[in-house]
């Protein structure tokens, strides 16, 4: 249960740092800590999800950075394709989503890597 | 385009999508990167709302499970948001990275 707030502490961190959602770190802490299997996770991952954006967002369009009409149109035409990969999950076995979620983990480390360098490039 | 991409990536994946967004954003409508994490956060609002829902009618979303990692995940992301602000505070990332590489390898082998 510890493991689970830190890995939910973290999450938050990475999703303000790069602008997403913390669910590459709340997916695997559901897993490793909690138990749950790799659907359950990809769901309790989303609804975890949205007050962190939310409270993002907020400090964010404080900095003056949301572009607000942008982020709506985005977040309406996401809709359908959401719907799409709900239903795609729930047809893929949990063994092949969690090999693909890891995939996707070591992605997201190379963006902050990148990130990180490239500050060390400026400064 | 970018939209229809992030929504099927985040109902797939469980994540928000921002990781598809915010690369898009920059490389295709020239934003620059602090409008494009700002952006893609309020997109995946409405993202992670949707497919949230939507896993709800599968059920599988549990839903003290989703406190329990989201309530201090707040208090991340306020973290998160003033270090973004800041260079220096984002070398921290690389820390993040390797927390990223050990949780996948983890998730695979155990």
């Amino acid at each position: 249960m510890i493991g689970a707030i830190a890995i939910g502490l973290a999450a938050g961190i990475v999703a303000g740092l790069l602008g997403v959602g913390g669910g590459v770190l709340f997916v695997p802490g559901l897993v490793i800590f909690l138990g749950l299997g790799q659907h359950e996770a990809e769901a309790t991952s989303l609804l975890a999800i949205v007050p962190v954006a939310l409270v993002g967002t907020y400090r964010q369009d404080r900095y003056g950075n949301v572009r607000r009409r942008d982020a709506l149109m985005l977040g309406v035409l996401s809709l359908v394709g959401a719907a799409g990969g709900v239903a795609l999950a729930n047809a893929l076995s949990g063994a092949f989503l969690r090999d693909a979620f890891a995939v996707l983990m070591l992605i997201v480390a190379a963006q902050l890597v990148r990130r990180a360098l490239q500050d060390e490039g400026a400064s | 385009m970018i939209g229809t991409l992030a929504g099927l990536f985040s109902g797939l994946f469980g994540v928000g999508g921002g990781s598809v967004i915010v690369p898009l954003l920059v490389l295709w409508l020239a934003y620059d990167e602090r409008s494009a994490t700002a952006t893609s956060l309020a997109a995946i609002v409405f993202i992670a709302a949707f497919a949230a829902a939507t896993q709800g009618l599968y059920g599988n979303v549990r839903v003290l499970d989703a406190v329990l990692v989201g309530v201090p995940a707040i208090a991340g992301v306020l973290i998160g948001t003033r270090l973004q602000q800041r260079l220096q505070g984002r070398s921290i990332g690389l820390l993040f990275a390797a927390v990223l590489v050990g949780s996948a390898v983890e998730l695979v082998v155990r």
